[in-house]
């Protein structure tokens, strides 16, 4: 069957599912990708997306031992993603030469506790599923977060747009203009956390951080400014979504690794040409202009 | 205005130009330290509005947590600090700040006038207004980048790049420019530029210049502080007297003439206030 007629048929609800959550998604990925790459914050937002498992895993556990029953995995997923982002944000703003190493401390750490946890949980859980995303999980209740954060974060990209461009660009500045740097920083980690625990269930927690990066990387290439940065990393994470999906269906491959080898395809192919464009139009860019 | 200027108005000599004018900057005994390390001891020294003046010293003499200080990016550990006759804080508004660092990053996609907008931001108010629009082009015109308006920001020279973050600067139509090391890798030509646009500014904004280069200033220059350890007190500013050059004696062009500073001549403060300050 092809993807168009599973696409069309009643019988098949969560590839229309997936499909819906790969648009949705891609205004996040869009628009917080273009933040994350600008900030330079794509090694924060990966330990977050990471430390998320810890969190899926003690749901996992807790609900299936009975000690809360019925305690969904994003429940814990949200706890660890708030947290591990609040952490990291201290220390990012409070003990910079130690950033490093707690960063990577969480990430590690937080997938540990998952693995053990899952590992414990009776009966069957399967870590890949939120390694790596599985389209069959997708709920309807999923769309609806999905589309409300995006709106949610489309209005605060709107309305912060001067104060987010700013404190991206040049802090010191900003704060010299009375922007509050360091709340817009911890803004824009908590709505990462929250984001990826929504996302992961379309790409995976290992995967979110390729699609935070890939979209908005290739985007940065042809992009005159933040805001067209943003749109146009939305357009091509819509174009990768549904494009791995489709092939993922005809290939009978796991979609979120599809739809972020075609990101990353697209990004190092646009890398190459960057190169060989900026390569060749060197002499004239050095070429005095008088000014 | 303060107490300080109010005594300066009954004691000063009369006839001192700058008599009764208020202070764009005044510290009052400021001390500072990283941790035990004391960087500023009770630092003193007044700029008045209007004036054009050079903030000059060595590296690693205090030059930039005077800076930082004055911007309200740091907090002195005791003493007074004014700018515009406010706390620091709260005068950021009026303040116009062009960082030395232009280091930036150069796949971060922004055109000039975007970048000069950026001198518009107050805090968190929301989208910028057409009256911001018109400032920033008119902050261009002023900086003599106009030409470069729509060009990406990562395309230009550092020198050009240096006249984007004046006009940033510019943009907020401020009543204190603050310049941090403007000349440093700066071209010929966009050193004369920039001198030209602060000429033009002199009078009707307090610049004020902060330079390492402790022989020579700007001969638009009225004031020269001295910052450096004195007396075996870290950071002490003094005003020091300067005299014209001929041209061609003084490195850099400073777009025009340069003045030789008189490390040898102090000038109380009292010549124009009337007070120790």
């Amino acid at each position: 069957m092809s993807f168009l007629s599973a696409l069309l048929d009643p019988g098949l609800p969560f590839v229309r599912n997936a499909l819906l959550a790969g648009l949705l998604s891609s205004v996040l990925f869009g628009v917080l990708g273009s933040v994350v790459t600008v900030k330079r914050i794509a090694g924060l937002a990966g330990a977050i997306s990471h430390a998320v498992l810890g969190g899926i895993g003690l749901a996992l556990f807790l609900s299936a031992k009975g000690l809360v029953p019925g305690l969904p995995p994003i429940a814990g997923a949200l706890v660890f993603a708030v947290l591990s982002a609040g952490l990291i944000g201290v220390v990012s703003l409070k003990a910079k030469q130690r950033e490093d190493t707690v960063i990577n401390a969480i990430w590690a750490v937080g997938m540990s506790v998952g693995v053990l946890f899952i590992a414990k949980t009776p009966g069957y859980a399967d870590p890949m599923s939120y390694l790596f995303g599985n389209i069959l999980l997708i709920s309807g209740q999923d769309l609806v977060l999905m589309a409300v954060l995006s709106v949610l974060v489309v209005a605060g990209a709107v309305r912060f747009y001067p104060q987010i461009e700013a404190a991206s660009f040049d802090e010191e500045f900003a704060r010299t203009r009375g922007v509050p740097t360091n709340t817009v920083f911890l803004a824009i980690l908590a709505v990462v956390a929250v984001s990826v625990v929504v996302l992961q269930t379309f790409v995976g927690i290992v995967m979110v951080i390729a699609m935070l990066t890939l979209p908005a990387g290739t985007a940065g290439f042809a992009a005159r400014n933040l805001r067209g940065m943003m749109v146009l990393a939305s357009l091509l994470s819509a174009v990768f979504s549904v494009g791995g999906l489709a092939l993922s269906w005809e290939t009978d491959l796991p979609s979120g690794a599809v739809v972020v080898v075609l990101s990353g395809a697209v990004f190092l192919g646009a890398s190459g040409i960057r190169m060989l464009v900026t390569r060749t139009s060197r002499p004239k860019a050095e070429r005095p202009d008088g000014k | 205005m303060s107490e300080r200027d109010d005594r300066g108005e009954t004691d000063s000599a009369p006839s001192h130009p700058l008599h009764g004018r208020p202070m764009a900057v005044l510290f009052d005994k400021v001390n500072f330290a990283y941790g035990s390390d004391a960087v500023l001891s009770e630092v003193s020294f007044h700029i008045h509005e209007g004036e054009f003046a050079a903030l000059i010293g060595p590296n690693g003499s205090g030059k930039t947590t005077i800076l930082r200080l004055l911007l309200g990016l740091a907090t002195p550990s005791s003493g007074r600090i004014e700018v515009l006759g406010a706390p620091p804080h709260t005068a950021l508004e009026s303040l116009g700040y062009v960082p030395q660092n232009a280091a930036f990053d150069p796949a971060f996609p922004i055109s000039v006038v975007e970048v000069v907008r950026m001198g518009r931001l107050r805090g968190g108010r929301g989208r910028y207004s057409p009256e911001d629009l018109r400032a920033a082009d008119a902050a261009l015109e002023q900086a003599d980048v106009a030409d470069l308006r729509d060009r990406p920001y990562s395309a230009l020279s550092g020198g050009q790049r240096r006249r984007v973050l004046v006009a940033r600067a510019l943009a907020a139509r401020p009543r204190l420019l603050v310049l941090d090391e403007p000349t440093a890798n700066m071209d010929a030509e966009s050193e004369t530029r920039l001198f030209r646009a602060l000429g033009e500014l002199k009078g009707r904004a307090t610049v004020l210049v902060v330079t390492h280069d402790t022989l020579f200033v700007s001969d638009l220059t009225d004031a020269v502080l001295c910052v450096g350890d004195r007396d075996g007190r870290p950071g002490s500013v003094v005003r020091h007297a300067s005299v014209p050059v001929a041209r061609g004696l003084a490195p850099g062009t400073f777009g025009g003439g340069a003045r030789q500073v008189l490390h040898d001549t102090e000038i109380p403060p009292e010549d124009c206030c009337g007070k120790g300050e």
